[in-house]
């Protein structure tokens, strides 16, 4: 009788090992590629913030800017490659007339306005993010990034990576449309 | 070709580990003497077999050969050579076979250095080791092959190592590290073998003692290392994060520092015995779940490496296997071990027992903090980060119980110790102790916090019993100086380990409270007065570095019109991958360090500076440096070397 108390007792690090490998593997088993995870605030209105202008330190935008219409949130930088090859594209799709703003992220100025200069610039508005407040509370996991949000200052969708022809024509133009 | 040669002794490392799993146990189910005997032979092969691969993956970094595809993405011809060494290791799939070569040194090292353990014994714990082992050479193979060419359309030149990791800490960082986590397999194959035998005795406890306590050293290295290098390198000033790949290094230090002490007890008292099996499996065990950790991409950290889905689904399944079955067995098994000794409540005994709790119970804090999030979202609760707040605020709690008791505990004997012996000076200790921190805090502290005056009051309690115990012990037959040299090895380990925690708890309470951080705005020529300290600003020059360009303030720091120091900040650009680094510039000092990094160029023209006054810092590492020392001490101690062992282990 007491051994088999004392053999439950000593099965307990077994149990609690197989209740925790469960919540190791789902997150695996969902395919769950980082790359993929939503952001906890699809679904939700952008966060408040106050932040620079890129161009003016003096200016300052706050999270009013996202109503009215919809629009693109494009986070980049300089320092990121595939920023560079995304940038064509945008500057394409503002020529289309698509609304983006864009949010430069834990970058230096100075570089950022070089780049915007020498590359033509697609955004109606440039927030400067240098210590990547408003990215921490977006969930930005990297740059490029681009958030789809409505006329009512709400984040619909998030596309993790670079924007291009292809996925902009099967996954975010159709979710671009979709909004109001 | 050289490649596929190292590709290929690899593999052979891996059939020579099956080998090695498999044929020690059919030796002792069949009672083939050769067959056990061949274990060890069979480790030495397959450990210089993986010794050859290694040595061919670091000689093609050292020749820049970029057909291979992972020298290709984390290396560069512009890069020094001692980084293109270190680069082996600098992302998966190096630093996995890092892992296997040093998981097979410890292998060789138990088949080598056992010869006084029944053979048998030794077999077990080989194959138990080689089963390990062939699970990361599948893993490696299967999943993560370093050799693989980027033939027929191979790079002119490679993508550089991550400038982050290009720094001296970083060679022997993530050696230690492994080391250390690799190390504990042998604590553990130890505790399996023990209990498939059926067997488990103090010369068990005997035997894996030095084991843990070399894993041990070299963790708490490698742990520390990594601290001094975020702290000079990431140009934040911090020097722990709670980032979950810290936590995964953290977590079976906990479990390792509980073992050895329970391993103590076991072995000298022989009780606790079923205990320490279970902290042997889970030290490994954990080490095995922050490799899932850092290399499955389940959670997000700044340790940004590559992560894979499939590796991670590997490395769950061995997970699965390797500790699922250990505790498995631990269920069937354990319940045969008797415990003979008997002790009571107050005795050194229960001493250790409040520690390995306590010590637990952090385990579970810093396991449950890591874990929490991953399943916050399972069960739908949203995506959540638990941060540094609430490891602090419970670490700030634990700590207090766990250094009185580390304070009291030496002076316990085993089995009884009357309460009223030690109640005097045990009471005239603590008016000691006090003393001291008052006088402490008056001369170094700025202002009062009652936080600072309870972590130093702890440093100075667990300093002061420290002290008294030697004293007494020392003092017991001889008189003070004799007694001194006549006290064993393993005892001044004790002692210096302890001052060692001491040492870090100082540290860390004058960091935490006393450091002071500012963002300033500084052009040539301007100066700025910070803590007595005047900073001024002589100017900048442009630095060309072999892979880097980038600018360096240069700051003269005076303290009452003497100069005090004069820091070079640097701010660089590689060239490869665009990355823009910070490196700071640090006075080192016994009470404080000065510490500079530098910001963006403002608009006009003047620099964003960052200025940090980080008071008893170096205390910080140099606590878990005595600590190590005092593990060295240890395993250096007599009876680990001479006193020939008759028990059967």
């Amino acid at each position: 009788m007491a051994n088999t108390r004392k053999k439950l007792f000593l099965s307990a690090p077994l149990v609690i090992f197989v209740i925790g490998i469960y919540f190791l593997a789902a997150p695996l088993f969902k395919g769950t590629d980082p790359r993929k995870l939503d952001s906890a605030l699809v679904g939700q209105r952008v966060p408040s913030f106050t932040l620079q202008d890129l161009y003016n330190h003096e200016k300052q935008y706050d999270a009013a800017i996202f109503k009215g219409q919809k629009m693109l949130l494009n986070v980049w930088a300089t320092w990121c490659p595939t920023c560079y090859a995304e940038h064509h594209f945008l500057n394409e799709l503002a020529e289309q007339g698509v609304y983006i703003i864009g949010m430069n992220y834990k970058d230096e100025r100075s570089k950022a306005i070089k780049w915007l200069t020498d590359l033509q610039d697609p955004y109606q508005i440039s927030l400067f993010d240098k210590n990547g407040m408003l990215g921490l509370d977006l969930g930005v996991y990297g740059a490029p990034e681009t958030y789809l949000i409505d006329s009512k200052g709400i984040i619909r969708y998030r596309h993790v990576g670079d924007l291009n022809k292809n996925n902009w024509q099967d996954t975010v133009l159709p979710r671009f449309n979709e909004m109001e | 070709m050289l490649a596929e040669m190292g590709q290929f002794a690899l593999a052979i490392a891996c059939m020579l580990a099956f080998l090695q799993t498999v044929y020690p146990f059919y030796g002792i189910y069949t009672r083939q003497q050769s067959a056990i005997e061949s274990a060890k032979i069979l480790t030495v092969l397959q450990f210089l077999f993986v010794l050859l691969s290694f040595l061919i993956l670091s000689y093609l970094f050292l020749i820049n050969d970029f057909t291979v595809a992972y020298i290709a993405t984390n290396s560069n011809s512009a890069l020094p050579w001692y980084y293109r060494l270190s680069a082996v290791w600098g992302a998966h799939e190096g630093s996995l076979l890092l892992w296997v070569f040093l998981l097979s040194f410890w292998s060789a090292a138990v088949a080598l250095l056992s010869k006084r353990l029944p053979i048998e014994s030794v077999a077990r714990v080989l194959a138990v080791l080689g089963l390990l082992s062939l699970g990361f050479y599948l893993f490696v193979l299967l999943t993560s092959n370093p050799f693989s060419r980027t033939l027929p359309y191979f790079p002119v030149d490679g993508r550089d190592l991550n400038p982050l990791l290009q720094d001296i800490g970083l060679i022997i960082h993530p050696p230690m590290l492994y080391m250390g986590y690799v190390g504990f397999s042998v604590a553990f194959a130890f505790a399996i073998a023990a209990l498939l035998e059926g067997r488990l005795d103090s010369a068990w406890a005997k035997w894996s003692r030095p084991w843990t306590m070399a894993a041990w050293i070299f963790l708490t290295l490698g742990i520390s290392l990594g601290s001094w290098w975020a702290y000079s390198e990431l140009g934040w000033g911090g020097w722990w994060f709670w980032d979950p790949v810290e936590n995964a290094s953290l977590m079976p230090w906990i479990a390792g520092t509980a073992l050895i002490h329970s391993l103590a007890v076991s072995e000298k008292r022989g009780v606790f015995k079923s205990w320490t099996v279970l902290l042997a499996i889970s030290a490994f065990s954990l080490s095995l779940l922050g490799t899932f950790l850092v290399r499955s991409g389940v959670l997000v950290s700044v340790h940004a490496f590559a992560s894979d889905p499939a590796r991670g689904l590997f490395i769950l399944g061995f997970l699965i296997l390797v500790i699922g079955g250990s505790l498995l067995l631990y269920a069937v098994q354990a319940s045969k071990v008797k415990s003979r000794g008997r002790f009571e409540l107050f005795s050194r005994e229960s001493m250790l027992l409040t520690n390995n709790i306590l010590l637990i119970a952090a385990l579970i804090v810093v396991l449950l903090g890591t874990l929490l999030p991953l399943v916050h979202k399972e069960i739908g609760l949203g995506s959540i980060s638990i941060g540094e707040p609430f490891f602090n605020r419970i670490f700030s709690v634990l700590i207090v119980p766990f250094s009185l008791f580390l304070g009291v505990g030496p002076l316990v004997r085993w089995k009884r110790q009357s309460l009223s012996e030690l109640s005097k000076p045990l009471g005239s200790l603590l008016i000691l102790s006090v003393v001291l921190t008052v006088l402490f805090l008056v001369s170094f502290a700025s202002h009062f916090t009652w936080l600072a005056l309870l972590g130093i009051f702890l440093g100075f309690w667990m300093l002061c019993t420290n002290c008294y115990e030697l004293y007494l012990r020392a003092t017991h037959r001889f008189s003070l100086l004799k007694g001194l040299i006549k006290l064993s090895n393993s005892h001044w380990a004790m002692s210096l380990g302890h001052a060692g925690f001491a040492v870090l708890v100082i540290g860390i309470t004058m960091t935490q409270n006393y450091s002071i951080e500012r963002d300033v705005k500084l052009a040539i020529g301007e100066s700025i007065a910070f803590e007595h300290y005047d900073f001024h600003f002589d100017g900048l020059q442009s630095v060309q570095g072999a892979n880097y360009t980038g600018n360096m303030g240069i700051f003269s720091v005076r303290k009452d019109n003497h100069l005090i120091a004069t820091l070079k900040a640097e701010k660089r650009i590689y060239t490869v991958q665009r990355m823009p680094m910070t490196e700071a510039a640090i006075d080192a000092g016994f009470t404080r360090d000065l510490y500079i990094a530098m910001g963006e160029v403002l608009p006009d023209g003047a620099w964003a500076v960052r200025i940090y006054y980080k008071p008893f810092i170096r205390w910080i590492w140099f606590g878990p440096l005595l600590m190590a020392l005092a593990g060295v001490l240890m395993i250096l101690d007599r009876r680990y070397r001479t006193k020939p062992l008759q028990e059967r282990f």
